[in-house]
């Protein structure tokens, strides 16, 4: 046909136009699955609109314990990038889900900070232990600049097209998280020294950094409840250093706990851990500040 | 100049002196002693302010020292974690793990049950290996028994993965489990009569995962024992609750299953735990229904009632035949198990009561969390 009819030129047009109306506006936003809340909010700081970001755990959620269940081999397929802590706190599960994904793109955070506890036995009878050291990594502020530094690279190298858009939420993050770190490390002063028991060795890097004293860790070997007699021999030992207070994630057992406040008469608190730990957590910057206010009660 | 310009003066005073009255040297002396005051003042406050300065470039450096300390400190261990403990020949060893399993029952006594051993690794950046093999005597002589020898692709796109080799069969749910995690010390009675316990086949499958919210997936096996089939779909409803469903259709030589050599299979399980924190306390239904010329199905449901132990009640049947089981474990970590089950057996004719205790523990390697 040589000759096209007006009709016909306007109608392409005005399909063109809905085509191009139809397009997402925003260019591609990397698919990121994160496997703790943590991640995902550092993921959000840094990455903004840029990335939708999946989280695969929540504050509620032991992440040793998690199963690769469907939705999450569903959220996985569609990942260009995954985003975890590493140091084997998610072997029970995300390798499986891993071989399942399509070659996304691996962070490991915990690659990025030095581990504490890194043990000299490596054997079950230890209970279960991270061989690469304690792998509850993020809550030391000093560790999430760390991270943020190497997560932004990383996000600058997969979506070279807004890098100069990361950069710039990079600096914003690292300016504010400065500005909230010292402020935090005042209010770390009148923290440092305070004797605490723990459920976990779950916070290790929090204790590391305020200079807390953990002077009792109720479950001794990692993944073992303690029985009747490990807890008999706790108390002989706390009743020479008695702690402020007895802390513990809002996923483990609260029974351990409570059974040391009954017999101590010291209190015991659930801790945030991580975003949405409590009601006030939204983000990293309220995980620290009321993981400080929640201890500021307890100071000598 | 200061300093120099109060020595000229100082000087040229000494010069001119003789003629000076008293008055005017006292007040020359006067205004001396505001110069060398103005002069040390200003001094002072030029010390004052290098030692600030001072103080503010060696905090610092302190601190650029103690960033530099601890990368330099991570970059070290993490060398260190690349080679911790182990030899340049073996850092590729593949994971393994093995179970050591036995039983004891009213009926036959003890028996020692097969020692299972696994190795996985990566291939390569595209390939995934598994090979399990079972170590047993069976009538006084030694066996072992291949139970699984596959490779799987790693980096397909578009959610396909392509398997190869010899695995389980992924047509009915628990087939595609090892023994050594199942809930009870025995399979169910559709699981023993179609697949003699396990389904194992020698070939290929092609599975594809869609990309929606919810699980969807598809997948064919060709092997030497026929074709199969299968879809599952899956997902959460709330924090709580998991679940799956699938579905099968087997074709085989009338000789492999029993049967016209066709079995259809539904199966579907739902777990619960509290905000899906299974720490404490868990429940899990599952159920499957076969059918081909016989059918059988069962239900099980397991419910975790302490952090260390599961109870367990299972209805199976096959056909004409039916059981009821009841089982008690007691799971002291994720590595090692105690089990005690009842089987109210209705199998034969007379009712059979049989008792058993089991141990299974598991060496090595970190095992999977299947689903």
């Amino acid at each position: 046909m040589v000759h096209i009819s007006f009709e016909d030129s306007r109608m392409r047009s005005l399909l063109l136009l809905i085509t191009i109306l139809s397009l997402p506006v925003s260019a591609h936003a990397i698919e990121v699955f994160a496997c703790e809340p943590e991640w995902a909010s550092l993921v959000g700081e840094l990455a903004g609109e840029h990335a939708n970001v999946t989280v695969a755990t929540t504050a509620f959620q032991d992440p040793h314990r998690l199963q690769a269940k469907p939705s999450l081999i569903a959220a996985i397929r569609k990942a260009d990038l995954v985003v975890c802590t590493g140091a084997d706190l998610e072997i029970g599960w995300l390798p499986l889900l891993l071989r399942r994904g399509g070659n996304p793109e691996i962070f490991m955070a915990a690659d990025f900070v030095r581990k504490l506890e890194v043990p000299k036995v490596i054997s079950r009878s230890q209970g279960d232990i991270h061989p690469q050291g304690n792998p509850h990594v993020h809550l030391d502020p000093r560790n999430i600049r760390r991270v943020a530094v190497a997560l932004a690279e990383q996000l600058a190298k997969m979506d070279t097209e807004n890098a100069a858009d990361y950069n710039a939420r990079f600096s914003d993050f690292q300016d504010r998280w400065s500005d909230a770190l010292a402020t935090w490390d005042q209010r770390a002063m009148s923290l440092a020294g305070l004797e605490i028991a723990s459920h976990h060795r779950s916070f290790s890097y929090l204790a590391n950094w305020l200079g807390l004293d953990i002077v009792a860790t109720i479950e001794s070997k990692p993944g073992i409840p303690p029985s009747g007699a490990q807890l008999a021999s706790l108390l002989e030992i706390l009743s020479d250093k008695s702690p402020a207070v007895i802390i513990r994630t809002p996923y483990e057992n609260e029974k351990p706990s409570l059974w040391l406040t009954d017999h101590l008469s010291v209190p015991a608190i659930e801790l945030p851990y991580t975003i949405l730990g409590n009601a006030a957590v939204t983000d990293l910057f309220t995980l620290f500040d009321e993981t400080l206010r929640l201890l500021e009660e307890y100071r000598s | 100049m200061r300093i120099t310009s109060v020595v000229v003066a100082l000087l040229l005073l000494g010069l001119h002196m003789p003629v000076a009255s008293a008055q005017d040297l006292a007040d020359e002396v006067a205004e001396l002693r505001v110069l060398l005051t103005s002069v040390q003042q200003d001094y002072e406050a030029r010390i004052s302010d290098l030692e600030i300065r001072l103080a503010r470039a060696e905090q610092l450096a302190s601190g650029a020292k103690r960033e530099a300390t601890e990368a330099f400190d991570i970059a070290e261990q993490t060398a260190i974690d690349q080679s911790a403990g182990t030899s340049a020949a073996n850092t590729f060893n593949p994971a393994l793990g093995a179970v050591l399993s036995g039983l004891y029952s009213n009926i036959d006594g003890f028996e020692l049950g097969e020692a299972e051993i696994n190795l996985k690794a990566d291939v390569d950046d595209r390939f995934f290996g598994n090979l399990t093999f079972a170590v047993g005597e069976e009538d006084g002589e030694g066996e072992i028994e291949l139970e699984e020898a596959w490779l799987q692709t790693t980096s397909l796109p578009g959610g396909v993965a392509v398997r190869g080799g010899r695995f389980f069969s992924g047509a009915g749910y628990l087939n595609e489990f090892h023994r050594h995690v199942d809930d009870f010390v025995d399979r169910p009675l559709p699981y023993q009569a179609f697949y003699d316990g396990q389904f194992k086949v020698d070939g290929v499958k092609a599975s594809w995962v869609a990309r929606t919210s919810m699980l969807f997936e598809l997948g064919a096996e060709a092997s030497t024992s026929g074709e199969t089939l299968l879809a599952n779909f899956g997902g959460d409803i709330g924090a709580s609750n998991s679940w799956q469903v699938g579905m099968s259709w087997v074709k085989t030589d009338p000789e492999a299953l029993i049967g016209d050599g066709e079995l259809t299979l539904v199966d579907f399980v739902w777990k619960w735990a509290p905000n899906g924190n299974s720490g404490q306390r868990s429940f899990k239904l599952q159920g499957e229904h076969f059918s081909s010329e016989d059918s059988g199905w069962y239900l099980q449901g397991v419910w975790q009632f302490l952090p260390q132990w599961r109870v367990g009640l299972r209805h199976d049947t096959f056909e004409a035949s039916d059981r009821d089981s009841v089982m008690l474990d007691w799971s002291p970590s994720e590595y090692s198990r105690l089990r005690l089950q009842y089987i109210n057996d209705r199998v034969l004719a007379e009712t059979d009561h049989q008792w058993f205790l089991q141990y299974i523990m598991s060496l090595g390697a970190h095992g999977a969390h299947q689903f």
